[in-house]
């Protein structure tokens, strides 16, 4: 079975390098540009994951990750927080938000893999 | 190993970062002392936070360790720690240039000054209200942190409860258990003691806690990251137990199930592990240190390819075009398929509709590579900013016709002398605060950008209501270079013209600004390259206003063919002003080398093509032919041609890819009949033209002395 994911992140170059990584890997991925865009397409699609980025115009990460939490479908479904921030308060902020985990940016291909493996088998 | 071609998300990363530091400095230009505006603070902290991002993917650490001081200042700053001061806005302003400096020299490959950079990280770090001890290793630890792997087997003993809410997260323990699964062998005990009886079991919550023991080289460090997502949100307990390695075996082997299931999967994950720490074992070494010693060695340059941004529904109508183009096509075969007479007329209502499909989707096309001159004028409040502080003068901008568009290769190569031009009037058009008051004229003085529509062209204006030119000032800088004598007449155009000569400067200090004297001339060269004009008003004490006129594409041209024995050649509808039979009285020759024409007040020399192309079996008495009286650059030739033909869309192709530069042709084109046509360029022409007759360069055309 092929694992979809909702990428969602306002710079298009870590979209695109999300996506080329992902695709590579055999993942469905789907591109959203902010948070907005990305809560419409995880209420039509069902994503088995969602990496977004917290910093975005519309509707930040955070916020994204606690509406997604409020649908049935996403309740359980890993939902992984990009960020640059090695702040434990930050981090705390993302767990309290209902994320499932976070990925450091920069990330390599491979490093982003091996998290994603930690969610989705 | 993942092996993906990152060229391409390079590339991305590099526009979008200067996209990004745009942003990033209009914002900055928009702020307003004193005010939080939290909008635009967000953007240029974003702005900030995107590179630092994009950056770190690509290993530019340098930009990294950059960005991350901007935007660590920026997140003090957007959370009102700061107010806005001109300083802070000054300060930002440079930390984008000096990250635009940094991308470009990235992109390029090549090196920059390290030392403004170390400078402004340090104004940037003493700005901050919290200090933070040098966080530059944190920054990049991510990628530094050593990853040791000495296999010495070690006993962990792991006690882990998790929280009942845990599932809700989305984090699930098997792929805990099969993380840890792939650092060693493990055992995996279920304690089943907190599940509720069935009537209160909550099946969201998660009621069970595990003992796992794990035989692994693994550090405790590694361990805990396994955990990291989960710990606030458990009971965690990891002990190290020391153990022979005979009670490894003891303990596993009579262990035939395990309470849960984990398999080693056929994919053996382990393999990968093996090689993640060889390629995060490579050093490295903050680059920006090497920088200074780095001579600019362009090896490969990635920024040769270059994209356009094209708006949705640029693209739409395009494929709407086509759409209709496919409709008339099978419109026209299936009149083509029994045709007889009597659908002639259908024919023909089909060709035009296939000659508007043509149109259309032409004027499309060639419409994806218009861009709004906004691309270039929004470097402007910037540069007025920096200028006028410099300058201590006080100028307003006002933009207008913004969204103007226009060639991008045009827009590309304007953008150096719409800069000169601007410097210009900061520099020597508008006058300091105190001599506009003494002149009766508000501080404040007024520079105004505009771009508009006319005809076949693009007109761009930079006007200023600053000092203008003073015409004797530069009446005598001519007769100091000795371009002309004191006592010689001239018109007030033939006198700004000078403003073009090479060499020409009438500032009397050579500021940092302009005034080198290498500017107008250039200006009008490459507007000229352009196939387009400049022309200067100017008014002493009101101001002065430079227009420049573009052509709206360079790809296509109006065109009228005209006839030259048997070759045809084209000429630039736009640059003809006129066509004419030759009255033979009204001819003038000059030492046999240089014919006028005498048209009503003007006299025009007269260019032989077929001498010049060499081109036999021709009409050879001017009488017999016609004299096409074309305007380049201000001056007027008039073209000796058998007889005009149609006037036609030209598709331009270069001669300059395909053969070499010729002087006089400005490219070819292939005729409807497949023949090929060469484009004359008029300014080349007269160019060409005044060298054969050695006339004085810097005097216009029509003024030629002969002697």
């Amino acid at each position: 079975m092929v694992h979809k994911i909702l990428v969602c992140d306002d710079s298009v170059s870590i979209r695109q390098m999300l996506a080329l990584t992902l695709n590579d890997a055999k993942y469905d991925v789907t591109e959203s540009k902010n948070g907005m865009q990305a809560l419409e397409l995880a209420k039509q699609n069902n994503f088995d994951l969602i990496i977004t980025d917290i910093n975005m115009p519309l509707l930040d990460g955070l916020s994204l990750v606690s509406k997604l939490r409020v649908l049935p479908e996403y309740r359980f479904k890993p939902i992984l927080l990009l960020t640059t921030e090695t702040d434990p308060k930050k981090k705390k902020l993302a767990k309290a938000a209902g994320a499932t985990g976070w990925i450091i940016k920069p990330f390599d291909p491979d490093k982003l893999l091996v998290a994603i493996r930690k969610v989705l088998r | 190993m993942t092996t993906i071609d990152l060229t391409q998300v390079r590339g991305l990363f590099f526009e979008e970062s200067f996209e990004n530091l745009d942003v990033m400095e209009s914002s900055l230009l928009d702020l307003e002392i004193g005010t939080f505006n939290e909008e635009l603070i967000n953007n240029i902290f974003r702005a900030a936070h995107s590179i630092k991002g994009g950056a770190g993917i690509f290993h530019f650490d340098d930009i990294v360790i950059f960005a991350h001081n901007a935007e660590t200042f920026l997140d003090e700053v957007r959370e009102g720690k700061h107010t806005i001061t001109q300083a802070l806005i000054d300060l930002l302003l440079r930390a984008g240039d000096i990250l635009r400096m940094m991308l470009s020299a990235s992109k390029d490959d090549i090196g920059y000054d390290a030392q403004i950079v170390q400078t402004c990280q340090d104004e940037l770090q003493k700005s901050l209200s919290v200090k933070n001890i040098d966080n530059t290793e944190e920054v990049l630890a991510i990628e530094l942190a050593p990853i040791e792997v000495i296999p010495v087997l070690k006993k962990w003993h792991i006690e882990f409860k998790p929280e009942l809410p845990i599932l809700q997260t989305g984090n699930d323990p098997i792929n805990l258990f099969r993380e840890l699964h792939e650092l060693g062998q493990l055992k995996v005990i279920a304690n089943t003691d907190a599940i509720p009886d069935f009537a209160e079991l909550e099946p969201q919550s998660c009621y069970l806690s595990w003992e796992l023991i794990l035989h692994s080289g693994a550090t405790r460090a590694d361990i805990e990251e396994i955990f990291e997502w989960v710990i606030d949100e458990c009971e965690l307990n990891i002990t190290e137990s020391t153990l022979e390695n005979q009670e490894l075996d003891d303990e596993f082997e009579p262990e035939a199930e395990t309470p849960i299931e984990i398999t080693s999967e056929a994919e053996s994950p382990l393999s990968e592990k093996e090689f993640t720490p060889l390629d995060n074992i490579e050093p490295i070494e903050p680059k920006a240190k090497n920088y200074e010693e780095v001579t600019a060695v362009p090896i490969h340059t990635p920024s040769g390819t270059n994209s356009i941004r094209v708006g949705i529904d640029k693209i739409d109508n395009l494929i709407n075009m086509v759409g209709e183009l496919v409709i008339t096509q099978s419109m026209l075969d299936q009149i083509g398929e029994n045709f007889d007479s009597s659908r002639l007329l259908q024919l023909r209502d089909g060709l035009s509709q296939l000659e508007r499909n043509t149109r259309e989707l032409q004027e499309n096309v060639m419409r994806i590579r218009m861009l709004p001159i906004s691309f270039s004028f929004n470097r402007f409040p910037r540069l007025v900013h920096d200028l006028s502080t410099q300058l201590g003068k006080q100028v307003e901008l006002i933009l207008s016709g913004e969204n103007t568009e226009l060639d991008k290769t045009v827009l590309e190569k304007m953008s150096d002398p719409l800069v000169h031009l601007v410097r210009n009037a900061l520099d020597h058009g508008i006058e300091l605060p105190e001599q506009r008051k003494q002149a009766g004229k508000p501080e404040i003085g007024k520079l105004y950008l505009n771009a508009f529509h006319q005809g076949g062209s693009i007109v761009i204006q930079i006007s200023d209501d600053g000092a203008g030119f003073d015409i004797e000032k530069v009446r005598a800088k001519a007769v100091k270079k000795g371009w002309i004598t004191p006592d010689e007449n001239l018109t007030e155009e033939q006198i700004y013209e000078f403003i073009f000569q090479p060499g020409f400067s009438t500032s009397e200090a050579v500021s940092d600004i302009s005034g080198r004297g290498v500017g107008m001339d250039v200006v009008r060269r490459n507007i000229r390259d352009l196939g387009g004009s400049i022309e200067v008003k100017s008014a002493t004490g009101k101001g002065t206003k430079f227009s420049i006129r573009l052509p709206l594409t360079l790809a296509i041209l109006d065109g009228q063919l005209v006839r030259v024995g048997e070759e045809i050649f084209v000429l630039p509808l736009l640059s003809i002003m006129e066509s004419l039979r030759v009255q033979p009285k009204l001819i003038n020759s000059f030492t046999g080398i240089v014919e006028i024409y005498k048209l009503r007040d003007d006299y025009i020399p007269i260019l032989r093509l077929y001498k010049l192309f060499n081109i036999e079996n021709t009409t050879t008495q001017l009488e017999q032919g016609l004299l096409v009286i074309a305007e380049g650059d201000g001056q007027k030739i008039g073209l000796f041609v058998d007889e005009l033909l149609s006037q036609q869309q030209i598709v331009i192709k270069s001669l300059e890819n395909n053969y070499k530069k010729v002087q006089g042709v400005s490219g070819a084109t292939i005729l409807g009949d497949g023949n090929v046509a060469l484009i004359l360029d008029i300014t080349g022409l007269i160019q060409l033209f005044r060298n054969q007759t050695k006339s004085p360069p810097h005097l216009p055309f029509g003024m030629v002395r002969y002697e």
